[in-house]
């Protein structure tokens, strides 16, 4: 905790009390924001709502892929809330070649800037494609899959806040059920989202045969980083689903983001795993399982089924059913925790 | 060098000689013979440097060059009818991002009913986009302009959509010089993007805009399409001075120095009407000439009220319907005529490949010159199956599908294979 003095000045640039706290540390032992290596394509300054999971996904996953790029990236962003919070003309908060063209097209447009690097026989340059849920998994999902079947050389990057935050929380294919959205209002005899899985995009995409697929969440940013790392090192397409709680979407504390990301993590509801080719190769362990309560508890969204007069046991369970489900299908319990 | 071939054909080797690195591409009839084409050409590696993305929709097919033109690739695709419609999100986008993508369009109906056959309905839903729309007359004219159309495209930063008739070109047969590799290179130089993604130089394309700045942004469009109305015509004298011949331009006269009587119209019809004022000329010495509009967007209104100013009666003939309105061209030369108080008829002809025979036109011509018509008049209407089925759906509200009754009613001995057409 000493001779912080005589490391090199630290570029800042995400402000708050955790990263100065870093000065105080030694450079081996600091938090990553501070890190000298950090690229910071994404800067401050842009107009995420306070505790915007998306953000903090986006800043992560693009600072690792640009890492192990070595400073190569060119990314392509779907409409949605990162686009939008990010470039509002004449500002921009992307420090690297960045374009956004439509809402359902940008697996093809990654496709379109990958074949022009081919074709320029330009090896160094990687391309990442981002989008929401909504992009991803409802209108961008015929472009993603022929992104897939061709085996195009792109990560894809979905940061999933389960329903369309960008145009006021209305329901996606990614919403869980019972969840009340503008669309699926906790009123009547189903209230929120119907039962129903939703789709399931990772297994989708590992349904393609392609090389690397995997779940990441913001609650775990060292895994997260080490995924895109270990994706950017692979070439064809790739794909990576990252769980990023929206608080005003979601109804929970913008200081709970991280705290209501691992909850679906830890619940079983949300497993992290990788797959390559198809298959299931890594597994996050769950150490201690906790009752979806505790993560449902925490948003507003659910409310509707902790009604203190009438509390809906029946789809409480069902939403335990589901995360049990994951946990026999992952293996989340068993043996050597990783 | 001359070759007798297939339109399509011909026009994928204009667009190989045109040296493109990315093509993204779907197959739609009658478009597919041409990607067909550039398929082969680049498997057997005779366009190299170029890279063919089989997509999953026209969609994805103009948003894969949407993402390689950004990325500073000459690219291109090509489409018909519906497929247009379904990129028709990304039509917008590629022109209001500046991306100097050619696209082909074999010109299609559009559905319901489903109709393969040649119309400019497709081309008509997009003329608002910002594209510049080019119209081939022949197929010579197809294969120059795709070469004039990457060389446009490329100093307005801006994408042009070449418009070649579905089946009347694209898959008719001619005698077509196809220039040699010399003679293109030495028109059209290597692609030099004008904002690129660069991680050297790196910068944001798309991004939001608001109220502050979006008007001056499309001004910006309409100012790129005014100068394109002055480039058209320079580059067209540019391709003379290279290959030796007239393609491009904004309109093309045939016949109409003294003509007091001009018809107006957009792609191969053109050839039928230059054949129906040879006869009228020749055989009762009628004073008639016609005008080939090649760009349709940006419509070259000046031009067109020049060549106009002194006649007696201007005839539209085209294949499009503005539903509720009438012709989608005919407003268009109205406009050009603005305050000159002439008589104007446009018929609406060649729906979903509805023959347009020289009787009928001359017929029509004949009529619009007493001044006998209505405006739009609908060439060669059946109005007895239109009539019938009006009845229909005045006796009963569920009088099914509408295309459905009319085939039945019509059974095997329909207009189209009555004799009275020449």
């Amino acid at each position: 905790m000493t001779d912080a003095s005589s490391d090199q000045p630290v570029k800042f640039y995400q402000k708050g009390t955790y990263t100065v706290s870093n000065r105080l540390v030694d450079a081996r032992n600091r938090l990553v924001q501070s890190s000298m290596d950090r690229n910071n394509s994404l800067t401050c300054g842009h107009r995420a709502c306070q505790g915007c999971g998306e953000a903090l996904g986006a800043r992560y996953a693009v600072d690792a892929a640009m890492r192990a790029s070595n400073n190569q990236l060119i990314a392509v962003n779907a409409t949605g809330c990162l686009e939008v919070f990010t470039t509002p003309y004449p500002e921009t908060s992307w420090q690297i070649p960045w374009v956004h063209s439509l809402f359902g097209n940008a697996p093809a447009v990654a496709s379109g800037v990958a074949a022009a690097l081919r074709v320029k026989g330009d090896k160094r340059v990687r391309v990442i494609a981002q989008g929401g849920d909504g992009g991803t998994t409802d209108i961008g999902f015929g472009c993603l899959s022929g992104m897939f079947e061709r085996n195009d050389d792109v990560l894809y990057i979905c940061y999933d806040n389960q329903a369309y935050m960008n145009t006021g929380v209305q329901r996606s294919s990614a919403t869980p059920p019972a969840a009340r959205t503008a669309t699926t209002p906790a009123v009547g005899d189903e209230p929120g989202n119907v039962f129903g899985t939703g789709k399931n995009v990772p297994r989708i995409a590992m349904a393609h045969g392609i090389p690397y697929v995997a779940t990441a969440s913001v609650a775990n940013l060292k895994d997260l980083e080490y995924k895109v790392f270990k994706a950017m090192g692979i070439h064809g397409a790739r794909y990576i689903h990252i769980s990023v709680p929206c608080p005003l979407g979601w109804g929970s504390a913008p200081q709970d983001t991280v705290r209501v990301a691992r909850m679906a993590v830890e619940c079983g509801l949300y497993p992290l795993y990788e797959a390559e080719f198809g298959e299931v190769t890594n597994v996050h362990k769950i150490r201690r399982p906790v009752p979806v309560q505790e993560y449902l508890i925490l948003q507003k969204r659910f409310a509707h089924l902790f009604r203190k007069d009438k509390p809906d046991t029946k789809r409480i369970k069902a939403i335990q059913d589901m995360a049990d489900a994951n946990i026999k299908r992952f293996n989340l319990l068993g043996e050597a925790a990783s | 060098m001359l070759k007798q071939i297939e339109g399509s054909q011909a026009v994928a080797e204009a667009i190989a000689l045109c040296r493109p690195q990315v093509i993204c591409a779907y197959p739609i009839t009658p478009q597919t013979h041409i990607v067909e084409g550039l398929a082969a050409l680049v498997k057997a590696k005779q366009l190299q440097g170029c890279e063919f993305v089989n997509v999953e929709s026209e969609f994805a097919a103009l948003s894969g060059v949407i993402g390689s033109s950004a990325a500073g690739a000459r690219s291109y695709t090509a489409t018909s009818s519906q497929g247009l419609l379904f990129m028709a999100e990304a039509v917008y986008n590629a022109s209001g991002l500046g991306l100097p993508i050619v696209m082909t369009l074999g010109n299609r109906a559009i559905g319901a009913p489903i109709n393969i056959w040649n119309d400019h309905s497709d081309s008509m839903a997009m003329r608002d986009s910002g594209w510049i729309q080019i119209f081939a007359e022949t197929n010579q004219e197809a294969v120059d302009l795709h070469i004039l159309a990457f060389r446009l495209a490329e100093e307005l930063s801006c994408p042009v959509m070449v418009c070649v008739d579905g089946f009347i070109l694209t898959h008719a047969y001619e005698r077509i010089d196809i220039p040699t590799q010399e003679q293109v290179d030495a028109f059209l130089p290597p692609y030099e993007p004008v904002q690129v993604l660069d991680t050297k130089e790196p910068v944001s394309i798309g991004a939001m805009v608001g109220p502050d700045a979006f008007a001056e942004v499309r001004y910006l469009a309409h100012h790129k399409q005014m100068r394109a109305l002055e480039l058209i015509p320079a580059i067209g004298a540019d391709f003379e001075r290279h290959f030796g011949r007239k393609s491009g331009g904004l309109i093309h006269h045939y016949r109409t120095e003294g003509a007091e009587v001009v018809v107006v119209a957009l792609g191969s019809v053109n050839g039928t009407i230059k054949d129906v004022i040879d006869d009228m000329r020749t055989e009762e010495n009628i004073p008639i000439g016609s005008i080939s509009i090649c760009s349709f967007r940006p419509f070259p209104l000046a031009a067109l009220r020049e060549s106009l100013k002194d006649v007696k009666c201007v005839i539209v003939v085209e294949k499009s319907l503005d539903v509720g309105l009438g012709g989608a061209v005919d407003p268009n030369v109205r406009m050009a005529l603005r305050g000159l108080a002439k008589p104007l008829f446009t018929a609406i002809a060649g729906l979903g490949g509805r023959p347009i025979t020289k009787n009928s036109l001359r017929n029509f011509f004949k009529q619009a010159m007493k001044g006998e018509l209505d405006t739009p008049h609908f060439l060669d209407l059946d109005w007895a199956v239109v009539n019938r089925e009006l009845e229909r759906g005045r006796k009963t509200r569920r009088s099914g599908p509408i295309a459905e009754n009319i085939l039945r009613d019509i059974g095997p001995g329909g207009p189209l294979a009555g004799g009275e057409s020449s």
